[in-house]
């Protein structure tokens, strides 16, 4: 019989450990207590985190599908719903970048098609150390490698993302992924087992012995120095068999041949059998002799708790169990009823006749403990001031920019998104740096689907109230310069260790920031994924939500794009925008230290503001549209050159006294989401210029940025910014 | 006319290669079951993009074996048109049906980018609706296209105008040998290429310059 030592080597406190004996009557045996340490551990149960969540806002009139299954949905129109989720496999990437991030995107695929969804799209969100590092170099070049092996060799394509480089970083990577997915509102599906005497059918890759505990003692426990020990806890992905179980379940489904259907991810077996039993108010019986193994000498909780890739569950009726394994046999995903559906509310574990665990449902599932965090606000900064590489103080208004745009944080991402299929499935209408947010034609013209992912950890960690607040903004703010209007949001909640005040206060402030964003825009939370212990020897990473958000437009052909696109047109700066140097990549590269706080933003101007980029681009009215982000005005125009090969002539005297000082805090300083670059006649900014707060500033054409604020004459050449913008591509040399 | 689309369980392209064939006009297009030998009498097979059998081996090598293969090779024997795409162009390799190989690229990188691709010979069946020296917008997206032929073999194939596609603007991206990108058989009724055309027949998305390839071989059809 195991031990409370036992029980808490796997994770468990000495508390949870009595009261999963309170709770089933008697000490757990080996296999039953594998499975509660999964299901009580926090990636399987959110312990520190649910009830916080609880204050997001999870309704609005597009929802189709909310938090609680697999992945959230909305509806698009015209009978379609697009389901989306972005979900971390941080502690993997950090201990085995290639698989880590490999079965990353393998997992979030799962979830998309678990509820009758094809994919049809992934972004990816990445935080690494500085590129200058050896070890982010490692990292960065095998997450990057993962992704693609999964996302091309599947035919899903990797449509946008984000990539952040800094210090907190270093030792603990984060490794997000999001996927969208396009399903018919009746072709939803969900993860309740029912109906007493259904079979109980696993399809997919044989299980074998990796990916045990990766849920807990990995995804659940800080980073440390014994983590190469580790490796074995991550698991090894397959694109291919993910492929055919994936075609496998959407032709199963289009059949009707379906009652439930769960795929197996984190905890494997013991999670999506619990949360099917759970679900549905059923008990499980399940025979783990009947598991297609890939290794001999299995014992039954390591079948149990196994995180092979790549394999789903599903109840079936028995008359139709012949027909579905005979479309497993047809995309040869060995399929397999390994149980059956009680009326007992336990799951129970068999070899044969022999049960070897009995546990009821409601103990697994509903009474993990609850945690409330102890929060404390701290008394200083957490984190040191970044290494400088500029000189602080005024500096050459030329420098500045060509170090900015060469910033790890600011150059160009190309590098990392050629090595990603972006066009698989002939819907990709606007590509990675064609436009601040990914478009997608829906499949009823001439409807479209925009799609951003975001998040700058380092301003949250300044203020994470204000810093989630900005987050969503900023995310919206690229929704609106492709035309699009945000339906819903997932986010991803990456944080270090809530047990510890000072983190619990950065959790719970920023779950505030993006709950009041959230409702201010009146857009719901569809679902999401909580990554906490992301800490090592060197500390915790910047406090990270990461938020994705799927909007819509209505006519794809008229959706945004960033770069210039017509000599002559005017160049304006439209919005609320009120730029600070205080926390924005200057700073960063200036070594300042973060401030403490950020300043309030007014979400309702904002919104505003962004409404109305979003009509002028649907209707056609600009040629060009691009958010203000890391680098303020000045790196924005810059880029607007580079993503249109044109140059631009801007003369800053009206929004700049030259004097020294302002000059840098009006060009580079940073407002999240609330200031656009925007191109178009002098008629269609006049009219701009009634709904928003707008300042032309010059003109667009020749080859070259020309830039009079005062006596500063700056002229650069496109190949000079480019060359600077390219500044991440020698790292895949 | 109508096109037959083959669909191995790791094929990537093949519904975005049946949308384009539906593009030309008159035409339509199935898809063809790997495991399946009867092509249901189509007057054209598109082997499409992808990872047909996972491709953890050399890159086509266990597809040239599929039933639905041995048929298309005796098809491409009696003269039927086949039309290779990345992953078909080097499941055609395998297959002896076209020459060459495709080894992994000069940087040994995944690489998607839309290239400049120019029509060598603007011949029946493939390439007729294009003029030579015509730049055609089409997009790459691989990690084997670097395509090779001994020097003597290839000298033979430039003289007997089988080299129908090359990189254009020095954009060849896998260090494909004189910079091909397209070569047909010495028969001229089986093509292959890096370049995905049925990535290049919408304006939404890009490009329509792809579409040529298809209609050509509809023209050819008759």
């Amino acid at each position: 019989m195991p031990t409370v030592e036992q029980a808490v080597s796997l994770g468990l406190t000495p508390a949870e450990y009595e009261l999963i004996c309170e709770q089933i009557g008697r000490t757990p045996n080996e296999v039953e207590l594998a499975v509660f340490s999964l299901m009580w551990s926090e990636h399987c149960a959110y312990k520190h985190s649910k009830k916080l969540l609880r204050s997001l806002p999870t309704s609005g009139p597009r929802l189709a599908l909310g938090p609680g299954e697999n992945a959230g949905a909305v509806d698009v129109g015209d009978g379609w719903v697009v389901a989306f989720k972005v979900e971390s496999h941080n502690h993997p990437s950090a201990v085995e970048p290639f698989q880590g991030a490999a079965t990353g995107v393998g997992g979030i695929l799962r979830d998309i098609f678990a509820i009758g969804a094809r994919p049809i799209a992934v972004l990816d969100s990445l935080r690494f150390g500085e590129p200058s590092s050896a070890r982010t170099q490692y990292l960065l070049d095998h997450a990057v490698g993962g992704i693609g092996h999964y996302g091309n060799s599947i035919g899903v394509p990797t449509i946008g993302g984000e990539v952040y480089f800094e210090e907190p970083y270093e030792q603990n990577c984060l490794v997000n992924a999001m996927a969208l997915g396009l399903a018919r509102s009746e072709g939803l599906i969900r993860s309740a087992a029912a109906g007493i005497g259904n079979p109980l059918v696993l399809f997919g890759a044989s299980t074998g012995r990796d990916g045990i505990g990766g849920a807990s003692v990995l995804a659940s426990a800080e980073l440390g120095e014994e983590d190469a020990a580790k490796r074995p806890t991550v698991q090894v992905g397959d694109p291919f068999a993910e492929k055919k179980v994936m075609e496998c379940s959407l032709e199963l489904l289009s059949r009707g041949l379906l009652v439930a259907l769960q795929d197996l991810g984190a905890a494997g077996l013991t999670s999506s059998s619990a949360e099917m039993a759970s679900k549905g108010s059923v008990g499980l019986d399940i025979d783990v002799g009947l598991v297609p193994l890939r290794e001999a000498g299995m014992e039954p909780w390591e079948i149990m708790i196994s995180e092979s890739q790549e394999r789903m569950l599903c109840v079936v009726e028995p008359s139709v169990l012949d027909e579905v394994l005979a479309v497993c046999e047809k995309w040869e995903v060995g399929g397999t009823a390994i149980g059956v559906v009680t009326d007992t509310r336990a799951l129970r574990v068999f070899v044969g006749e022999e049960m070897v665990a009995d546990m009821p449902v409601p103990a697994l599932v509903d009474d993990c403990p609850l945690y409330d965090l102890v929060v404390e606000k701290p008394a200083a900064g957490l984190y040191p001031a970044p290494s400088p590489v500029l000189a602080s103080g005024a500096s050459d208004t030329r420098a500045t920019l060509l170090a900015l745009l060469a910033s790890p944080n600011i150059a160009s991402r190309l590098p990392l998104f050629q090595q990603y299929d972006w066009l698989v499935q002939s819907r990709t209408v606007r590509r990675p740096e064609q436009a601040d947010a990914a478009v997608l034609a829906l499949p009823v013209a001439p409807g479209g689907l925009a799609v951003s992912i975001d998040g700058s950890g380092r301003r949250v960690a300044c203020d994470p109230y204000t810093g989630a607040v900005e987050a969503v903004l900023e995310c919206a703010a690229n929704l609106a310069c492709v035309g699009a209007e945000p339906l819903g949001l997932t986010n991803c909640l990456n944080f270090g260790n809530p047990e510890k005040p000072h983190i619990a206060w950065q959790l719970t402030e920023a779950i505030r920031g993006l709950g009041d964003a959230c409702r201010a825009l009146d857009m719901p939370v569809v679902g999401g994924n909580v990554s906490l212990y992301n800490e090592s020897g060197g500390g915790p990473i910047y406090p990270t939500p990461v938020v994705g958000i799927v909007g819509e437009l209505p006519d794809v052909a008229r959706a945004g794009r960033s770069g210039f696109l017509r000599s002559g047109d005017a160049i304006a700066l439209a919005g609320p925008f009120r730029p600070a140097l205080e926390a924005s990549e200057l700073a960063k590269l200036r070594g300042e230290s973060l401030p403490v706080g950020l300043p309030p933003v007014d979400i309702a101007a904002l919104r505003a503001a962004q409404e109305a980029i979003r009509d002028f681009v649907r209707f056609g009215s600009l040629s060009s549209a691009h958010d203000i982000a890391e680098g303020g005005l000045l790196v924005a125009v810059a880029e607007s050159c580079l993503a249109g090969e044109m140059g631009a002539t801007l003369g800053l005297g009206g929004v700049v006294d030259a004097r020294a000082g302002e000059l840098d805090r009006v060009l580079f300083g940073e407002s999240p989401g609330a200031g656009f670059v925007v191109s178009g006649t002098g008629d269609a900014l006049r009219r701009l210029g009634e709904r928003v707060d707008l300042e032309v500033l010059g003109t667009v054409g020749g080859d070259a940025l020309e830039i009079v604020a005062g006596d500063v004459r700056v002229e650069v050449p496109l190949d000079e910014l480019r060359t600077s913008h390219s500044a991440l591509a020698p790292l895949f040399a | 006319m109508r096109f037959g689309v083959i669909r191995f369980p790791g094929s990537c392209d093949e519904v975005d290669a049946m949308l384009a064939c539906e593009r030309v006009p008159g035409a339509s297009a199935v898809l063809l079951w790997h495991r399946d030998p009867d092509l249901g009498g189509v007057d054209a097979v598109v082997v499409p993009g992808g990872f047909s059998y996972g491709d953890y081996l050399r890159v086509g090598a266990i597809a040239r074996f599929s039933p639905v293969m041995e048929s298309v090779i005796r098809f491409a024997r009696a003269g039927g048109l086949v039309l290779g795409i990345c992953n078909g162009f080097q499941v055609l390799c395998e297959a002896r049906l076209l020459p060459g190989a495709l080894l992994p690229n000069l940087e040994r990188r995944f690489i998607c980018r839309q290239v400049g691709v120019e029509v060598a010979q603007a011949s029946m069946p493939f390439t007729a609706d294009c003029a030579v020296g015509e730049v055609l917008s089409i997009p790459v997206k691989h990690t084997t296209g670097c395509y090779y032929a001994p020097p003597a073999d290839l000298e033979a194939l430039e003289a007997a105008g089988q080299v129908l596609l090359r990189y254009a603007h020095d954009g060849n991206p896998n260090g494909s040998s004189n910079d091909i990108a397209g070569v047909s058989n010495a028969a001229g009724n089986v093509f292959g290429l890096m370049p995905h055309p049925e990535h290049a027949v919408d304006p939404l998305t890009g490009s329509v310059d792809g579409l040529k390839i298809f209609t050509s071989m509809a023209h050819a059809h008759g």
